[in-house]
């Protein structure tokens, strides 16, 4: 596999640390004037999201990761793994963990099309759609005519997440939400 | 700032000059990549050998404002091409460059009193792996807050061209002052003795060769000089652009310097 010396280190770059998959967040080079000089880089881990911070003197290398950002349509869960296809016309499939999808699951339904991360073509992480479409299953009775002044109600959505909604949603009606702040935008 | 850099030394008879910034040598410190060109000639790192080679041959007290060049070093605090003011002082020693440096730092970023720290009590230690020195050095200094700060008595390995005081604990005759966290200048007692320059040059070409470097032609011109006699004295450089981004209140070159490398 192909190695990256500090000078090419770049946001985005994908690297290989302690055996996890890594997207390089920030490159600070730093060197007392007489000195050695060090990369202090910041990493964001790919499978946990944790943000690591590392030391590197400068030219040490360290090993690139095969890892894909690519468009995905979710397909069904088997009950263990979740399917996911590549929308390029290949129909090649993903199969994810429920760790993987973390995440994502709150939000998605089949055939939304989500941004997966592949690592050596194995799903590490899924994000959901910035907005989706969810049917309410169940929630309290709207409240005829109040379409405009505040109050909220607790409503759940078919994937049995459980939202925030404004008084005059009714069983049955199909929402726009954010996934990024999970919140109500408006009836779809 | 310019204008004002050279009226604080017309001010003080330190004479401006303009030495090559292209050389047929250039420095073998260790940690100083130079560039050189296609024909062989090196960009050079400062002005230092060129301005002893004067004061060797008997100029007074000189100044030079210009650009230097370092290969490979780029970031916030770093461009591969920056500008340098660097003095020498016939007849100061570091104290008395100390005091001359907080003189024109106070004319440009306005009174404030200056702290003295020694280099061990930053590092925690003068020995062991100069890597981990120097990481813990640049560490320490990062750490400062808004502070003026004299760093002085640094280990003999990083003496670079300052000579030795001390018999029982040697240590360099070397400061850097450190301004909000920014490494802003490094000055030094000058070593005089061209036998001892003559030895840490091929010291460090001996850690350029075990680190897998090109070693580099010693600069004999300097070292004749200084044979025939450099005059007591002592010199320090400063990153004037560091010192324009301390007067605006900026965090990086870039904000800076025009046309940055990023």
């Amino acid at each position: 596999m192909a190695r990256y010396a500090t000078n090419e280190f770049r946001a985005g770059l994908k690297v290989l640390l302690e055996g996890d998959p890594c997207s390089i967040l920030e490159n600070e080079f730093v060197k007392p004037g007489k000195g050695q000089a060090f990369n202090r880089v910041k990493f964001r881990n790919l499978k946990s999201g944790r943000v690591w911070e590392r030391t590197f003197k400068s030219g040490e290398s360290i090993e690139a990761a095969d890892v894909m950002e690519l468009s995905m349509e979710y397909l069904y869960c088997d009950g263990q793994f979740h399917h996911f296809m590549k929308t390029d016309g290949s129909y090649e499939q993903a199969a994810a963990s429920a760790a993987a999808l973390a995440e994502a699951l709150p939000w998605i339904k089949e055939q939304d099309v989500c941004q997966v991360t592949l690592w050596n073509d194995d799903p590490i992480s899924v994000t959901a759609p910035n907005f989706v479409t969810l049917e309410v299953t169940e929630t309290d009775p709207g409240l005829k005519g109040d379409t405009a002044a505040g109050g909220t109600k607790p409503a759940t959505l078919s994937t049995g997440t459980v939202i925030r909604v404004p008084l005059f949603i009714n069983i049955g009606d199909v929402l726009k939400i954010d996934t990024r702040s999970g919140e109500y935008v408006s009836r779809a | 700032m310019l204008a004002q850099i050279r009226a604080f030394f017309a001010e003080r008879d330190v004479i401006e000059v303009q030495t090559p910034t292209l050389g047929r040598t250039s420095v073998t410190e260790p940690q100083i990549e130079s560039l050189c060109t296609s024909a062989g000639a090196f960009l050079q790192t400062s002005p230092e050998h060129y301005m002893k080679r004067m004061l060797a041959a008997g100029s007074p007290s000189i100044y030079q404002l210009g650009p230097v060049y370092r290969a490979g070093e780029s970031g916030h605090l770093h461009q591969e091409e920056f500008t340098m003011l660097e003095w020498y002082r016939l007849g100061f020693d570091d104290q008395a460059l100390m005091a001359e440096v907080a003189a024109l730092i106070d004319g440009l970023l306005g009174p404030a009193p200056y702290e003295r720290m020694t280099y061990e009590s930053l590092a925690g230690t003068v020995l062991g792996d100069p890597a981990e020195l120097d990481l813990a050095y640049a560490e320490a200094i990062e750490s400062f807050g808004p502070v003026r700060c004299f760093v002085t008595d640094f280990p003999v390995n990083q003496a670079a061209l300052a000579r030795l005081r001390g018999d029982r604990e040697p240590r360099a005759a070397r400061f850097e002052l450190i301004i909000d966290g920014v490494e802003l200048a490094n000055g030094y007692h000058e070593l005089t003795d061209a036998a001892e320059l003559a030895a840490r040059m091929a010291r460090d070409n001996q850690q350029r060769l075990d680190a897998g470097r090109e070693p580099m032609a010693r600069d004999e011109r300097l070292l004749a000089a200084m044979a025939e006699g450099l005059p007591d004295c002592a010199g320090v450089a400063i990153g004037v652009d560091r010192l324009v981004m301390l007067v605006l209140g900026a965090s990086s070159l870039a904000e800076v310097v025009p046309f940055a490398d990023r």
